[in-house]
């Protein structure tokens, strides 16, 4: 997919003034962020989870040639086939090479990132082959031609009524007085539509969450069961994943789906988890009579061993997204590329490069909601802050955040005259803006106050709020493994 | 073997300043695959009789927006599903398992349409067995194989799933001990370490949130999920 990293400021400006999604995205902290509070708190050993984890993803990490190989070994015995891309050229080549084989006309495909990354339903239509997305947000998006804004909820940017159009100008059998107006509406709709597709396939296409080194099994997790359908009922099975996703048991992933579902949707488990082990066997009366494995690097490999390692022990559950106040105002698209929100700041530049996406590090506030939710502990600030510094030295960036950022160091470095400026600062602040609780405009802050309200700050700093609430925790701490 | 297969893995090597693993090291690794050690596993099941493993799934299916229905015997179940079709409405007609044709006596639901086999499409209701049903989160899992065909776990709109309380586990990690067990048992090896083609972890009827994150049931897979907990 062509990047639009680069005009992250101009992408954001947009967002903000458009009303539409404003209004899309507010469903973000009453439908996820809610969820997630009120799961997590329902299992005491979630904290401990985190670090289980961790643990699992950096043992994985630090021999991930040893179990690759053993998962080939195994992917191998049952009769399927590994394909080792290092590009997304050659992952693109390969699917199109077995969709080839089979003279494969329509594709379906399931929820997949790593599709995504390589741009694989141009390329596939570029060779006259149809891809059929079937999550119903990917389908939504694939009548809009849009890419995903979010990497669970792709769709999350727009609304019903925005689907109401699409569907109508799409779906030219739709009876113009047939109401869609429900959430049911539409998914009826799309399952009614959906259905055909996935028995006409040829060849079915899904993601994995991971890949297990003990079994040769990849795994999706999904809730509407359009991924089982789509490897069930095409002839094929390819799947994609980046390297990354290995982990080396089952009992592994039994740890990892613990953290995944609650931290992506509130879920305890989500609806669907399914272990996919080679073709179907002698006797079964269903599934794929091939299946494929096409594992990409593109990049990941030389982020081993660099202060970006930990992001490979990333999920994709969107916790990072879900939390953070940048994502929430100003959407997935204004990132420019596959990956939006805290995860895609680090991912994208180590992916595309930072002459690509060095701005994207720049998109925070530094709060650290990310990292404070991110299941996998992720140091996703720390990580930003790392591209700034680079960003910094190459000369990148512009005069005036080289002479603001300066005088942050300076401050920065001297803590008692930091929190005496800011302390200044936020209780000036706080109270210029009590009465009406936000700014409409601030001196030098023009670009912010321009498409939005500034709220005004309590009157307190960060620090200040830290301190009193670390002593808080201390004194109220009651053990439950925090 | 492949020029870029060998390009990735020395890329990783070169990465991890190291070359391929050998000796002590890869056998640590093999010895870490070939009997798997569990992680930390949640309180929740620990310690639970087979009442409290059956009251906990039934919590947890309840949870996840499953109808439950527990019944003494087999001899039951046909009559339960009639009757519990009936109450929903939908029609008397069903595809089961293979694997359920000797255990189900459908000769006391004689209105019933039963046929065997996997789903096409056409079908309503799909009757099922599963392999374990798992207490912590109320997850059901279901094996591939011919006589438990998968097209059943996702095409019909209506799923009714026969769990045997014998089946029930506590955590998922209880599931996956069985589960090797079976299979060596089974002498499976050949085929995937044991695994059959598909394991479906099935937790609550398929749903969607990405109409404005609103929660839909029946999105591809079953619209409902009827489980009957079976005391045996
Ligand atoms: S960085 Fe962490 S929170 Fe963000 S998607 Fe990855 S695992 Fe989830």
């Amino acid at each position: 997919m062509q990047s639009t990293s680069r005009s992250f400021k101009q992408n954001a400006h947009h967002a903000l003034q458009d009303a539409t999604l404003q209004r899309a995205l507010g469903n973000i902290k009453t439908g996820f962020q809610e969820k997630r509070r009120q799961v997590i708190a329902a299992l005491p050993e979630f904290e401990a989870l985190r670090d289980a984890g961790r643990d699992i993803k950096n043992h994985t990490l630090a021999n991930l040639d040893f179990y690759l190989e053993r998962f080939e070994e195994r992917v191998t015995e049952a009769g399927g086939v590994v394909h080792w891309c290092r590009t997304p050229a050659e992952a693109r080549q390969t699917i199109l090479e077995i969709c080839r084989r089979r003279n494969a006309r329509t594709v379906t495909k399931g929820k997949s990132m790593i599709a995504e990354e390589i741009g694989l339903n141009e390329f596939l239509e570029a060779n006259a082959i149809e891809p059929v997305e079937t999550d119903l947000g990917e389908y939504i998006i694939q009548l809009r031609h849009e890419p995903p804004s979010h990497i669970i909820a792709p769709a999350i940017h727009v609304t019903r009524e925005q689907i109401a159009d699409d569907f109508r100008r799409h779906h030219s059998d739709l009876d113009p007085n047939r109401r869609l107006e429900e959430p049911r509406d539409f998914t009826d709709e799309a399952r009614a539509k959906l259905r055909d597709r996935y028995f006409q396939a040829d060849v079915g296409i899904t993601g994995a969450n991971f890949l297990i080194a003990e079994t040769g099994s990849t795994v999706i997790v999904t809730n509407e069961g359009n991924g089982d359908m789509t490897q069930l009922l095409g002839k094929a099975h390819v799947v994609v994943a980046s390297l990354e996703k290995v982990v080396p048991t089952l009992d592994d992933a039994a740890t990892i789906l613990r953290l995944l579902a609650r931290s992506a949707t509130g879920q305890e488990m989500s609806v669907y988890t399914t272990f996919s082990t080679g073709p179907r066997r002698p006797g079964d009366l269903d599934g794929p009579e091939e299946f494929h494995v096409v594992l990409l690097d593109n990049g990941r490999s030389a982020m081993l061993g660099t202060e970006f390692q930990e992001m490979l022990r990333c999920i994709r559950c969107a916790a990072c997204m879900n939390h953070c106040p940048v994502y929430a105002a100003v959407g997935g698209h204004a990132y420019g590329w596959v990956y939006p929100g805290p995860m895609g700041a680090v991912l994208t530049p180590s992916l595309i490069g930072v002459e690509e996406a060095g701005h994207l590090p720049n998109a925070s506030t530094f709060c650290g909601r990310c990292e404070s939710v991110c299941p996998m502990r992720i140091p996703l600030p720390k990580m930003m802050r790392h591209y700034r510094t680079r960003e910094y030295e190459r000369g990148l960036a512009p005069g005036t955040v080289r002479a603001g950022l300066s005088l942050w160091s300076f401050l920065a470095t001297r803590p008692s005259l930091y929190r005496f400026v800011t302390g200044m600062a936020a209780w000036t602040l706080g109270a210029l803006g009590r009465r009406a609780g936000r700014f409409k405009s601030l001196p030098m802050a023009g670009g912010w106050t321009g498409v939005r309200d500034l709220p005004a700050p309590e009157g307190r700093t960060f620090h200040t709020l830290w301190a009193e609430r670390q002593g808080a925790e201390r004194r109220g701490s009651g053990g439950t493994g925090r | 073997m492949s020029s870029a297969r060998d390009q990735i893995l020395g890329s990783i090597r070169k990465s991890l300043g190291r070359g391929a693993l050998e000796g002590e090291d890869a056998a640590r690794l093999h010895r870490r695959l070939a009997t798997p050690s569990r992680n930390l596993i949640p309180d929740r099941t620990a310690g639970l009789d087979r009442d409290g493993l059956a009251r906990q799934l039934v919590g947890k299916l309840g949870e996840a927006a499953c109808s439950v229905d527990e019944v003494a015997s087999m001899a039951e179940v046909p009559g339960r599903i009639a009757a519990w079709l009936q109450r929903e409405n939908l029609p008397a007609r069903l595809v089961q398992a293979p694997a359920l044709a000797n255990g189900l006596d459908w000769s006391k639901a004689p209105t019933m349409e039963v046929k065997t086999g996997t789903a096409d499409g056409s079908e309503d209701t799909s009757v099922t067995p599963v392999f374990a049903a798992v207490a912590e989160t109320g997850t059901l899992m279901l094996l591939s194989d011919a006589p438990t065909p998968t097209g059943l776990n996702f095409l019909p709109e209506n799923h009714v799933a026969v769990v045997r309380r014998s089946q029930v586990v506590g955590p998922l990690e209880d599931a996956w001990s069985k589960l090797r067990a079976a299979r060596a048992e089974a002498g499976a090896a050949a085929a995937g370490a044991g695994m059959p083609r598909t394991v479906n972890l099935i937790t609550g009827p398929s749903r969607t949130g990405d109409i404005e994150q609103r929660i839909q049931m029946g999105a591809h897979g079953p619209r409902r999920l009827h489980v009957i907990v079976v005391d045996d």
